[in-house]
């Protein structure tokens, strides 16, 4: 069951305004998770939307398993579609929620009793059938959502942002426990997220989108080592922008700074401030050149030199990317 | 974001009132129970007091006249079929308008207030003009035998007409509030539009329903402007209770006139204590509703 978009277009609102998804193409592998990553208003909602047939798009297809269901409604697409905001029915107990999409489809009564109590029990709610969903907290009603969109057994399964609307702590937890399901449920999946430690850790694939275009897919790894524009370098890993007659970017655990004794040249920068988060430290140090850029070190390491606010050090640019100088505006 | 700047507005508003001298506080609490006693209890209270005037027997008998039991009837009549046709439309409408875009959408949000904007007296006329012996329809009405000027299908008509907007906008209201996320995600685990409408929308919009078959309700029965232009005023027939009101007071049968008047203000209470309910629930239940809207007689 893979999704691919060919070459999809929308449009909102007149004629003189940008379209939201300009041209974009991408695949999302069978028994998968694919993120659909980008910053804010890059399109990835629209682009998961016209997947889910929401939205029609202006021009391009989509194809679910090598078909075409472009014109295909919604109801047929059979498709699970999460929204950030749960979209849970409010006056509907959570089982009734689960069990919406299967009482539509007229299925038994006591195949659908079995099947929601056995999505409860899979998603780890197995106690709270009976509540309602104002009774429960973000990620448990994250949870029924994922359960709900499970139970009518989609083809694809499409996320947008399920853990936007939780905390830190909890978001990290539903991600560990969402890889778990999924080893044991290999529905196709679509991800969208603005996330990138998020889309890094959850899929195999990543489509990164740059204002309604792709700017580059594929493994995290390649994205993340071999950015192939400017606009990936730069959003990747908040690297730091160089100055120079190339495009160039580095990354703040690519860099190196160690105290100065004495020595001059490009590479000697001062430390304006330093953060110690957790287990590494955060400077911005001060070029000859007038930039500032982040070095981020492990704390060991950090406390082994003796740098301290306001010290010359020597920086080392260790893993820089140069791109030719383009019209890319960052 | 909002939550923390609604909650610090509220907050600064609070200061500023207890920022106030006491005395002056008292002052302004006592300014506004006389501006209310005066202009709202006193006046209710007098309809009461006016209608036992001429003692129990008096007000029950002029309660039980023939023609104040067909105008009850007639009023009855009128709501019993004017709030359920607006319910259904209000909800058609509302639905139509925050679930779709399509051409003359705007035309359709402002066609929906026309009732509100014209006078009532003017809607009623419209009727008239409509349905009258002076208009093109009038051949075809005789000849079909239908009396609608006059008689009780155009009092229904007017009634329905002027209380219109009130169930549509506050259904539309509370639609619009709560966006389309659940439909959509019904509509992705394979539900039809009726599907979603029944198992889905109503459900999420039914104190706005019943708040708007409240105010519908209230304004149908008590509607004047209107219904006085299209009825005539005909005794024991064309007669609702406002207009019963009317006639009896003309004639100067005053204890009768507040006797029946008596009845119309504890209906007045009875949607007041309803509404509150309807607001509390929806409180509990989180669907903002919109406060009653203004209605010009
Ligand atoms: N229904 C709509 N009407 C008009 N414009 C829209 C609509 N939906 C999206 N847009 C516009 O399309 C662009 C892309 O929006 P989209 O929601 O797809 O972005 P996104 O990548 O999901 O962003 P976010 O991370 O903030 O959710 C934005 O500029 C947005 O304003
Ligand atoms: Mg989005």
């Amino acid at each position: 069951m893979s999704v691919e978009g060919i070459a999809l277009v929308k449009h909102f609102g007149g004629e003189g305004e940008v379209a939201a998804v300009r041209g974009v193409s991408f695949q999302a592998p069978a028994g998968r998770i694919t993120s659909l990553l980008g910053p804010s208003g890059s399109g990835k909602s629209t682009l998961l939307r016209m997947v889910a047939g929401l939205e029609k798009p202006d021009a391009g297809t989509v194809h679910i398993d090598g078909r075409d269901v472009t014109r295909i409604p919604v109801r047929e697409r059979e498709v699970g579609f999460v929204f950030q905001s749960y979209a849970l029915f409010r006056h509907m107990t959570v089982a009734d929620n689960v069990a919406f999409g299967l009482r539509i489809r007229k299925r038994p009564k006591d195949a659908i009793a079995k099947k929601v109590s056995a999505l409860l029990d899979l998603v780890q709610l197995g106690e709270y059938g009976h509540r309602l969903p104002d009774e429960l907290s973000g990620g448990q009603r994250q949870r029924i959502a994922l359960a709900r969109a499970l139970a009518t057994e989609p083809r694809v399964l499409l996320l947008d942002e399920p853990f936007g609307a939780l905390d830190t702590k909890v978001r990290v937890e539903l991600r560990e426990w969402l890889l778990r399901l999924h080893e044991e449920l290999p529905v196709t999946t679509l991800l969208v997220t603005h996330d990138q430690e998020e889309a890094f850790e959850l899929s195999e694939h990543v489509v990164l989108l740059d204002a309604g275009t792709v700017a580059q897919a594929g493994s995290p790894t390649e994205i993340y080592e071999r950015p192939a524009n400017p606009f990936v370098a730069a959003f990747v890993g908040g690297a730091n922008k160089l100055a120079g007659d190339r495009d160039a970017f580095v990354r703040p655990q690519d860099v190196g700074v160690r105290k100065a004794h004495g020595e001059d040249g490009d590479h000697v920068a001062i430390v304006e401030r330093l953060v110690r988060i957790g287990g590494y430290v955060k400077l911005s140090v001060a070029m000859k050149d007038g930039h500032t850029i982040t070095v981020q070190m492990p704390k060991h390491e950090f406390d082994e030199r003796g740098i301290e606010r306001g010290d010359r050090v020597l920086v080392d640019l260790r893993d820089v990317k140069t791109f030719p100088r383009g019209d890319y505006a960052i | 974001m909002s939550a923390a700047v609604s909650s610090l507005g509220r907050r600064s508003v609070g200061q500023r009132v207890q920022d106030e001298p006491p005395a002056a506080r008292a002052a302004l609490i006592a300014v506004a129970l006389a501006f209310l006693g005066l202009f709202l209890v006193l006046p209710l209270a007098l309809v009461f007091v006016s209608a036992f005037s001429e003692g129990v027997g008096a007000f029950v008998s002029a309660i039980t006249h023939p023609d104040t039991l067909s105008a009850i009837r007639l009023t009855l009549l009128t709501a019993a079929i004017a709030v359920p046709l607006n319910v259904v439309f209000g909800i058609a409408a509302a639905w139509l308008i925050s679930k779709y875009e399509f051409a003359g959408k705007s035309v359709l949000l402002s066609l929906i207030d026309l009732p509100f904007s014209v006078s009532p007296v003017i809607s009623g006329l419209l009727f008239v003009l409509l349905f009258g012996a002076q208009s093109p329809l009038a051949p075809l009405l005789a000849l079909a035998d239908v009396r609608v000027i006059f008689a009780v299908p155009g009092i229904v008509l007017a009634t329905t007409f002027v209380t219109f907007p009130l169930v549509a906008r506050e259904v539309l209201a509370v639609m619009q509030a709560e966006g389309s996320q659940e439909e959509e995600a019904a509509l992705t685990m394979g539900a039809t539009g009726l599907q979603i409408l029944w198992h889905v929308t109503l459900p999420k919009v039914r104190w706005g329903v019943l708040y708007g078959v409240i105010l519908c309700n209230a304004r149908a029965m008590g509607e004047f402007g209107a219904v006085s232009v299209v009825s005539g005023h005909i005794r024991g027939e064309t007669n609702t209770l406002p207009l019963h009101v009317e006639i009896l007071y003309n004639e100067y049968v005053f204890a009768g006139a507040f006797a029946v008047a008596s009845l119309l203000a504890s209906l007045a209470l009875v949607t007041l204590v309803a509404k509150e309910v309807v607001q509390w629930r929806a409180r509990r239940g989180r669907t903002p509703l919109r406060p009653a809207p203004e209605v010009g007689a």
